[in-house]
């Protein structure tokens, strides 16, 4: 059993959410965390007070796992995407929340090339992001894969197919590069959200390859990489050159999105299609590179990052080795450091693209999980922080839902 | 044909040492895939190549060629590769 300790803080009231309509009825509900590390997967459930929690794990004892997630629509289906150092990407599901597990049938993987096509043939290397479809539409799912692919599951992760035209589509594979174009671990599908009000409104992004919308449930995409800027010195109207981190939609304004980038944090209010750079707000000693980006779930003005150092050689660490999280509760006009709790100096991890979320409780409790494999929470919107779990392997992803 | 098989696949066969058939690897691999659904993906990929860190031998030479022809005598051996921590 995972405990976590109680440290002193600052007495000040963490801020309400401005919706209370939308936070009502989560009051009283425990929270389960999962988190997805590099050597097996764990789950912790939380009390409803989210300070004592019950871990189970480890799940999959051994495998890369990159992402796991509840599907909010049944509340028990889980899905994990893992592979090994030696076998081959899968997806395994369980509909009893963990208890038993079952591989994928049919795992994500690339069709074949026609004959004649000018792009070479590919293989997934691992599934990187799952993403439940819309309410609407129950047992859909979505898989992004490196190197970059776009994949539908219409049976809750059983079977899994190529989704869309971009898999295959000569622009949209220059546009994803090659190996050497993407991240240390491979290029990237990530972020792939779905628009609340409209099943076919789709976004995904890509690492390396911009942000990309469609209307049209997949059919035809439309870059949306306006006023995102790429590293000095190369031309912006190169889509290979931009490396969007983290992207993520307001669920209390669907039209707002977030985006934490290579180069740095950017908000986009649809229907513009210009990015703003709100990280130019952000204290120049600390800078606005990092990976994650979280936002509230009742306050579209609020948002937090966890930035890292991208000087010279990139080291990828929290800037001075002094990590903090950074919150902006006017939309990212201002951004106020939130480290209490959290290692004054000499902590040189960070967070990773899929390894910090909020949870939907009020006020808001904040998870995220680093590279040295500590699981760090706040239950307060990140006024005051503790450390959940320690001396897990690297951790990868950290998602939470409300148990029922 | 006898097939050795690498901890890595005991999730899917229980046990290192499994009889399949086939004229050739390929046929080897499908009918290994038949009776453990979902080993195959795991060792070879979407475009039949096999994946980086897994290795097969017949009878102690290692092959690189799913088209190859094998005989009902042949000693399989799949194996996981070296690799680090």
């Amino acid at each position: 059993m995972a405990k976590t300790s109680r440290k002193p803080g600052p007495r000040k009231k963490a801020a309400q959410p401005k919706s209370k309509k939308k936070a009502a009825g989560v009051a009283g509900r425990g929270v389960v965390v999962l988190v997805a590390t590099r050597k097996g997967a764990w789950i912790y459930r939380g009390d409803p007070a989210r300070r004592t929690w019950r871990a189970s794990g480890p799940h999959f004892l051994g495998h890369i796992v990159h992402h796991m997630v509840l599907d909010p629509r049944d509340g028990r289906t889980l899905l994990a995407a893992a592979k090994t150092g030696h076998l081959g990407p899968t997806v395994f599901r369980s509909t009893d929340f963990g208890k038993t597990w079952k591989e994928a049938v049919k795992p994500p993987a690339f069709a074949r090339p026609v004959e004649g096509s000018s792009v070479p043939a590919r293989s997934v290397d691992h599934t990187f992001w799952l993403t439940p479809a819309h309410g609407r539409e129950p047992n859909v799912w979505y898989a992004g894969t490196s190197p970059q692919g776009l994949f539908r599951s219409g049976d809750g992760g059983v079977t899994w197919e190529p989704f869309s035209i971009i898999n295959d589509d000569p622009k949209y594979r220059e546009w994803m590069g090659a190996q050497q174009d993407g991240t240390p671990d491979g290029p990237k599908m990530h972020s792939i959200i779905v628009d609340p009000r409209d099943p076919k409104h789709l976004y995904f992004a890509m690492s390396s390859g911009g942000v990309h919308e469609t209307a049209d449930g997949g059919k035809s995409f439309t870059p949306l990489v306006g006023g995102m800027e790429v590293v000095e010195g190369l031309d912006a109207s190169v889509m290979t050159y931009h490396d969007p981190h983290c992207v993520v939609m307001c669920p209390s304004n669907p039209d707002r999105l977030y985006q934490q980038n290579h180069c740095g944090i950017y908000r986009l209010d649809r229907p513009s299609t210009t990015w703003v750079r709100i990280g130019k707000a952000m204290p120049p000693k600390v800078g606005d590179v990092g990976f994650s980006m979280v936002v509230h779930p009742y306050d579209a003005s609020t948002a937090w990052v966890l930035p890292m150092d991208g000087s010279t050689v990139w080291p990828r660490t929290s800037p001075a080795g002094k990590p903090a999280v950074y919150m902006t509760r006017n939309a990212g006009n201002t951004w106020k450091r939130l480290d209490h709790g959290l290692p004054a100096k000499d902590a040189w991890w960070t967070v990773k693209r899929q390894a910090m979320t909020a949870d939907g409780r009020d006020p808001v409790g904040l998870y995220f999980g680093t590279t040295s494999g500590e699981l760090w929470m706040s239950r307060d919107e990140g006024a005051r922080w503790s450390c959940l779990a320690r001396h897990l392997p690297e951790i990868y992803a950290v998602e939470t839902a409300l148990l029922r | 044909m006898k097939v050795l098989i690498p901890s890595p696949l005991l999730s899917y066969t229980k046990t290192n040492r499994v009889e399949a058939a086939g004229d050739t690897m390929a046929e080897l691999l499908s009918d290994l895939d038949r009776q453990y659904p979902g080993l195959r993906f795991r060792v070879i990929d979407e475009q039949d190549r096999m994946r980086p860190h897994m290795r097969f031998f017949v009878n102690g030479k290692q092959v690189h060629d799913l088209s190859l022809q094998l005989r009902p005598d042949d000693a399989i051996h799949i194996v996981q590769a070296l690799s680090g921590g």
